[in-house]
Order: C-alpha cells, then structure tokens, then sequence
C-alpha cells in the first residue's frame, strides 16, 4: 500500500468536509466506505474528474452531499443499469457503482447479474449491512439466517445471498469481499477493482448499529464490529475449514481475478466495424 | 521524549461512537463524561493512524511525529 495520504488532505481533495456531520446514525460504517472508496481512488492516481459516482438509494443514497465527485443520483436497485448506460457512452470515465445489499441484491438482483455476465468495465461497490437501512431494518436477501428483522420478528427464514459466489456465477471478473474494520485491506481491494479492466464486485460488510444492531440485541457499533471481526475469516484460513465450521462466517478476500472480453470494448470494434467510411467523424 | 504527535478531533463532524477510543492500540484516547473524545496519553502514540482510518466521520487526525 501506498502511504496513507493525511486525513486534512483526504478532506480537502475528495470530501465537502464543511457539511460535515454526516446524516448517518453515530458509528454507522457508510462513512467507513467513503473513507476506504475515496482513498482508493486516490491511490490509483488516476484524475478525480475521471470518476463518476452511480448511487442508488438507501441510507448511503446521499453520499453524494459529502463527496466531491460527479455523481448520478439514480432510482433504487438500477444502478447497475444506468451505470452500463454511462460507461457505454462515456468509455473514458471510471464508473463507481455503489449499492446496497437491499439494491443491488432485491429490486435490482436482475441488473446486477447482467452487468456481471456482459463483463462491462465497472466498479460495483455493495454496503452490505445485512438490511434496509433506510426504511427501518425490513430484511434483505442478504439478511443472515435467523437473524431479526422488522419483517423477520421471529427471526429469518430464508438462507441469505452468498452475493460474492452470486457475482462470479453471473460472470464478473473480479470479485472480492471485505469488512468496514479492515480498512487496509479494504483500500487495496478497491483499488485493485478500480484498476481491473472488467465488471468488479467488492462487497464491504458493514454495520448498521442503530436499526439492524439494536434489533439483534447487539449492542452500539464498537460491539457490532468486535463481532465482524470474531466472525472474519481469511480466504487462507477459510479453505482449510469445513463447510459446517465456516457456516455464518464472513470469508475474506479476493475470490476471482481474471481478464476476459469487457463489453464497452467489444461494443466500439462493433461499432468501428459496421460504421460507413462516410459516417465516421 | 517531547510529544511531536498532535491528534485533533472535530467536534463538529465527530458523533461519540466511540470507534477510535475502543481500537486505538496504545490506549491514547479516552471518552469523556459526554461521550466526547479525550486525547489523554498523546505521548503513547505509535501513530498507527488506525483511529483516523476507522472513524466513520473522518473526524479525528493524527499529524506531525
Ligand atoms: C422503486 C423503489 N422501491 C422501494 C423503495 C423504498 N426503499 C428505499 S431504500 C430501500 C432499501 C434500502 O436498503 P439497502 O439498499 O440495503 O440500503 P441501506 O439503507 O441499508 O443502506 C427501499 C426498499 C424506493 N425508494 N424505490
Ligand atoms: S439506519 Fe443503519 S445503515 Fe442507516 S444510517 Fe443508521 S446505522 Fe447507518
Ligand atoms: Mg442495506
């Protein structure tokens, strides 16, 4: 890892650090993600104006507020729609897809597995708190088996989203997984991403200490990250252990890295291909 | 030994979850009777940067050293 950047710098560079404090709940790691997001793209070196940010909506909807990046501010669970759109008509830019486990994996599972299969050159970026956040902790696909959940008052029913196993199955190149407690970790895991030349996963487990920490009984955000990480396992270590014994744990790691065909790329040699002579500009 | 590290929190931005005094590994922070942060042992920081890299709020720095 690069040196880490001071925070003063951090702030003035990439944050609207005057409309701070945040609107999030007291330890809620969205700003963990931010933090870990913006240093990434710092680290690539790549031009901040090459970024364009796809938000969808939840209660990290408005990171837009905070960061100092382009940004579009888009309907929940099609981020992954419309940041295909953006890609294929702005190759150029560096396409930021952030989601939660709610929008990427329920209203809008459809899109995400098909940005995944066409491979198109994106950065998916999946806060997975385990709910939704934002409209008073129903459950989520990704809401762990047993687990509580205003939806879910006698605990969930439904086994959760292995949403990393989800990616790869559906075709993403890159897919990897990481918690809001390993920041490092975290900050190279989304560079790697950003610099890979295909669809990229990186679902961050984070926690939503005020709805879905209070609801489990599991106390403020220092107790609910003590428990992320009692439960973080490396993918080293996980494959060494038996399927029973990995059972509601949160493997770490990178799962799949491998260059294929990237869809904005494949369009324009069609493009280039069919175009009249007289046509081209 | 002269204590060259200086950690400033932002007490506009900083919302008392408590993150940075729990994890900070030499023991540097402490909560107040409000929940606010208190930099009580500055001189034990190894800085790390830890707390600045977990706060959710990018509230607290760590400079100089
Ligand atoms: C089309 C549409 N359907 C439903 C909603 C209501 N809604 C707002 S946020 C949300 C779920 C958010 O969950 P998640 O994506 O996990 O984000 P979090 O709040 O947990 O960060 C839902 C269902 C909406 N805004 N738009
Ligand atoms: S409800 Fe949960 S996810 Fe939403 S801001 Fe509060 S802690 Fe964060
Ligand atoms: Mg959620």
């Amino acid at each position: 890892m690069a040196k880490l950047k001071p925070l003063t710098e951090l702030r003035k560079e990439h944050f609207h650090f005057s409309r701070f404090p945040t609107t999030y709940c007291p330890g809620c790691g969205i700003g963990n993600v931010l933090q870990a997001v913006t240093r990434a793209i710092d680290e690539t070196g790549r031009p901040p104006e090459s970024f364009t940010f796809a938000v969808g909506i939840g209660c990290y909807g408005n990171i837009g507020n905070y960061l100092d990046f382009d940004e579009l501010r888009l309907s929940h669970g099609r981020v992954p729609a419309m940041a295909t759109g953006l890609k294929l008509a702005r190759p150029d830019l560096n396409v930021i897809a952030m989601m939660g486990d709610g929008d990427a994996t329920a209203i809008g599972g459809n899109h995400l597995i098909h940005a995944a299969r066409r491979n198109i050159d994106i950065t998916a970026i999946i806060l997975n708190n385990h709910t939704y956040g934002m409209t008073g902790g129903q459950y989520s696909p990704a809401t762990r088996l047993g687990d509580y959940a205003t939806t879910a008052p006698y605990g969930m029913l439904e086994p959760a989203f292995d949403i990393c196993k989800l990616a790869e199955g559906a075709g993403a190149t890159f897919v990897a997984r990481t918690t809001t407690f390993r920041m490092v970790q975290t900050i190279d895991i989304v560079r790697r991403a950003i610099e890979h030349p295909g669809f990229a996963l990186v679902e961050i487990d984070s926690q939503c200490p005020v709805i879905y920490g209070r609801m489990n009984r599991w106390g403020d955000a220092v107790s609910m990250l003590k428990k992320q990480n009692a439960l973080t396992v490396t993918l080293e270590k996980a494959k060494t252990m038996t399927p029973e014994e990995l059972k509601g744990k949160i493997v770490v790691g990178i799962f799949k890295q491998a260059v294929e065909p990237e869809f904005t790329g494949e369009y324009y040699k069609v493009i280039n291909r069919v175009r009249r002579p007289q046509d081209a500009s | 030994m002269p204590v060259s590290v200086v950690i400033t929190v932002d007490a506009r931005a900083c919302k008392k979850c408590g993150i940075c005094v729990e994890f900070c590994p030499k023991a540097v922070l402490e909560s107040g009777p409000f929940g606010e942060v208190l930099v009580t042992r500055a001189e034990a920081c190894n800085q790390c940067r830890l707390c600045e890299l977990r706060c959710p709020d990018l509230a607290i720095t760590v400079e100089g050293g």
